[in-house]
């Protein structure tokens, strides 16, 4: 295992695109070899020993790389974007689109994170200490192909638009999200264990959404079903279950329809 | 202007009856001279190379409302899907529905030169004629949607043919439109009515005429103009399962038909995107091949031609005037769908969909395209397209070149599917050892498709004086690759691409544009006053624009080429 550090030197004046900063571009590669990867500053295009003292070798593989990212990185999008395996971690708050498009390894961001984060996940940790913006593990603009596995935890409140197009993989929300949560899901599991403002589940068709201290408002298209004991993350409680959006199609299986559902924890 | 002498290739020009000779061809002032003329200048050296007239393709959908729609509501179809800027070209954003420049460089890098839009909502022409601004490099030619157009309607069901012929020339001048396209003929109408037509004999609601009478007195219309293509139909019934008896029945209303135009055309009907129209079966679970049965009536009918539609496995969007179709399409895909109607003329809809080989009816679908061009006996024609974007994007049809040209390649793929058993049992293609060879894709991709269009006198040919617009591709008829990918590569990038005169593109990279043209079809008719006031009265009562707003402005037309019709001689 080899650890790379680089160290942001927070002096570019428009938001740095450092899609390269992935364990699979450093795999294989010396400091001075990390220096020469492309990124863009804006629409120029650029290196990414412009904007980064980098200390360390990358390992052999993805797998045998941990990239250790120092300094200030609010202005730095996309770390980890597309990343297969390895490690990354952020000691700072960071910009749009971070581990967005992962499918494999770790990211793990020690301050907050602005928008579009985790968007289109198929594997792989996504770990926020801080706050998420908005569009947490959701599709790209457009696409009807959300995240589709991996784990996303995002240990203090998120805002809108969470798990949109979700297919499958888990979110994980420690604090609240505001409107907007698994809509047009098709699979996976949303925990919220704050509150949600409302729009739950919006044209929802399957999945899984579990929310502790309550939605504001619920939308129209869910019923209450029952009540029922469920295991969430180790943990056994009591949730006050809701089928729907029953203005969606859904899909049968075994003879059953199957829904999108919310569990309210009581 | 500069000179060329293009040296010993091996030419293949179907209208000029040469079959892979080698034979110099001079380039000067834009036009293809006798190599003989050529005194000084560059000498592109093209020996062991193909050398072809640049591409016509005769079905595409790059330029227009509903290309522009299709960008509008996908843009995940650029994401990390776009090609990189190259050297002099402006950015080149899309996939499936690429920008206006990534379609003019894509062509042109294939070795096209000439695309006919194959579906202009005539209300909405003025926007095509500004994407046909904006597009770089090949020239362009729209044809209006007509076959559900109010007017047309009523004048065929009282058989006005003179009315109607008046009336179509007037669209097609007031549109700068090049020829009479008809789709899914009565059923879009119906649409309106939230139904369709399936069969040629469904009444058309309120209108009260058949998909077979609007054929048939379009075919008449069309012959009585006098008009370079002929009729270009997208007949009912599109994708359905045992479709292939409509598509035999629309086929059939062209028996006895006789052509009339001085354009070398032969044929009075033109089905296009047969692929989507040669289905059996009663259902999905046992949908299945009918290239057959529709391959023994073409084969033997002289005056009808037809392009395939092959399915490329590509996630694609498919857009058509076919608006039920779409809403079909959307109810099985469950995937974002755009819905318009035309007043007066004509629907459409628009929906993503991802030709994925792990689904048995998109396998079948890709054999029965391929069938159809090793079935044909006439490839004149028979002609290349994927109706771009519908069942895959137009820069696939190298591979398809391969897949035709190739029983290696294109049983490989057969057999690498998850079904392929069930795929075999449900077409013909394993059984059809044919390989087309050079003189066939020659015929298929420029000399047969110019000549159906009526433009073999400007386009699809070598002849001396036409414009200079020549493919020069990396493949040698006397050598022909093993590796059926270098086959591909061969027809995606070519060596050159020369358009009118001007190298554009150079080992598979655009290195210059020229100006671009855009061709319609300028139709004198007698004075026709009860069709003047007929248009005057329809303007007034239901249409939401003036006349004088909806004719397309002088200013509209990009450079344009116009053939003359004249019918008062």
């Amino acid at each position: 295992m080899s650890t790379v550090t680089i160290t942001a030197k927070g002096t570019h004046e428009l938001y740095l695109e450092a899609y390269n900063v992935t364990p699979d571009a450093f795999a294989g590669k010396t400091a001075v070899e990390i220096a020469e990867i492309e990124c863009h500053e804006g629409n120029l295009k650029s290196k990414l020993g412009e904007y980064f003292d980098i200390e360390g070798n990358g390992g052999a593989t993805a797998a045998e790389t941990t990239i250790v990212v120092r300094g200030d990185c609010k202005k730095i999008k996309r770390i980890g974007q597309q990343m297969t395996a390895g490690e990354v971690i952020v000691e700072s708050d960071c910009d749009m689109y971070t581990a967005g498009w992962m499918k494999g390894g770790k990211v793990h961001v020690k301050g907050n994170v602005d928008s579009f984060c985790g968007i289109g996940m198929e594997g792989g940790e996504f770990i926020v200490d801080g706050d998420a913006q908005n569009h947490v593990g959701s599709a790209y603009r457009g696409d009807w192909r959300g995240m589709k596995g991996g784990l996303i935890h995002v240990k203090g409140n998120a805002g809108s638009d969470i798990a949109t197009f979700m297919r499958g993989g888990k979110i994980i929300i420690d604090g609240d999200a505001f409107i907007h949560v698994a809509t047009h899901a098709e699979g996976g599991t949303v925990i919220i264990k704050g509150s949600v403002e409302s729009r739950v589940g919006g044209q929802m068709v399957k999945g899984d959404v579990y929310v502790y201290k309550g939605i504001k408002y619920m939308m129209p298209g869910f019923k209450y079903v029952d009540d029922v004991d469920a295991e969430v993350e180790g943990e056994t409680a009591k949730f006050a279950h809701y089928i729907g959006d029953l203005g969606e199609r859904h899909p049968k299986r075994k003879g059953e329809i199957v829904y999108g559902n919310i569990y309210l924890k009581k | 202007m500069s000179e060329y002498i293009i040296k010993n290739g091996f030419v293949f020009d179907p209208l000029l009856g040469i079959k892979g000779e080698k034979k110099d061809i001079g380039v000067k002032d834009g036009k293809i001279v006798d190599a003989s003329e050529v005194k000084k200048g560059k000498v592109i050296d093209a020996s062991g190379k193909t050398v072809m007239a640049g591409g016509v393709d005769i079905h595409t959908h790059c330029v227009g409302p509903k290309v522009n729609i299709g960008r509008l509501m996908r843009p995940e179809d650029k994401l990390f899907r776009s090609r990189v800027k190259e050297g002099n070209t402006r950015v080149q954003m899309g996939f499936a529905v690429p920008s206006t420049f990534a379609t003019g460089y894509e062509y042109a890098r294939m070795g096209y030169v000439y695309a006919n839009e194959a579906a202009m909502p005539p209300l909405d022409s003025p926007h095509i004629h500004e994407e046909i601004r904006d597009t770089p490099i090949i020239d362009i030619s729209a044809m209006p949607v007509l076959g559900n157009n109010w007017f047309q309607l009523e004048y065929l069901k009282n058989k006005e043919f003179d009315n109607n012929a008046a009336y179509t020339a007037w669209l097609l001048n007031a549109t700068k439109g090049f020829g009479i396209k008809c789709v899914n003929p009565g059923g879009s109408e119906a649409w309106g009515w939230g139904m369709n037509c399936t069969t040629i004999h469904d009444p058309v609601p309120y209108f009260d005429i058949t998909p077979a009478e609007i054929i048939k007195g379009q075919m008449q219309t069309n012959e009585e103009l006098g008009l370079p293509h002929s009729l270009h139909i997208h007949p009912n019934n599109i994708g359905n399962p045992g479709n292939y008896e409509t598509t035999l029945d629309t086929l059939k209303l062209a028996e006895g038909v006789k052509t009339n135009n001085k354009f070398g055309r032969d044929q009075v009907l033109h089905n296009t995107h047969l692929q989507f129209h040669s289905y059996d079966g009663t259902g999905w679970g046992d949908f299945c091949s009918a290239s057959q049965q529709v391959m023994d009536y073409v084969n033997k009918q002289k005056n009808i031609s037809f392009d395939l539609g092959c399915v490329t496995f590509d996630e694609t969007t498919t857009m058509t005037a076919d608006g039920p179709f779409e809403y079909h399409l959307q109810m099985l895909n469950h995937l974002k769908w755009a819905n318009s109607d035309v007043e007066l003329e004509t629907s459409s809809g628009i929906v993503p969909y991802v030709y994925d080989p792990k689904i048995k009816v998109c396998d079948i679908q890709w054999a029965i395209g391929l069938e159809l061009a090793l079935l044909a006996k006439d490839h004149m024609r028979c002609h290349l397209t994927t109706d771009h974007p519908n069942a895959g994007p137009f820069f696939r049809y190298p591979r398809i070149i391969k897949w035709l040209m190739s029983k290696k390649s294109r049983d490989s793929l057969l057999h690498s599917f998850k079904w392929a058993d069930k795929v075999i049992d449900a077409t013909i293609l394993e059984s059809l050892d044919r390989e087309l060879n050079l003189y066939e894709i020659a015929q298929m991709t420029r000399a047969g498709t110019a000549k159906c269009l009526g433009i073999s006198d400007m386009y699809g040919s070598l002849r001396e004086g036409t414009n200079a617009n020549i493919a020069i591709y990396n493949i040698n008829p006397e050598d022909m690759p093993s590796d059926p990918e270098l086959i591909e590569k061969a027809f995606a990038e070519t060596a050159y691409t020369i358009k009118d005169g001007v190298i554009v593109v150079e080992n598979g990279k655009v290195v210059a544009t020229t100006p671009n043209y855009t061709v319609w079809t300028h139709v004198r008719v007698p004075d026709n006053p009860i069709v003047d006031h007929d248009i005057r009265e329809k303007f007034a009562k239901y249409y939401t624009v003036g006349l004088e707003n909806y004719m397309v402005f002088d200013e509209h037309v990009h450079n344009p080429r116009a053939i003359e019709v004249d019918t008062t001689a």
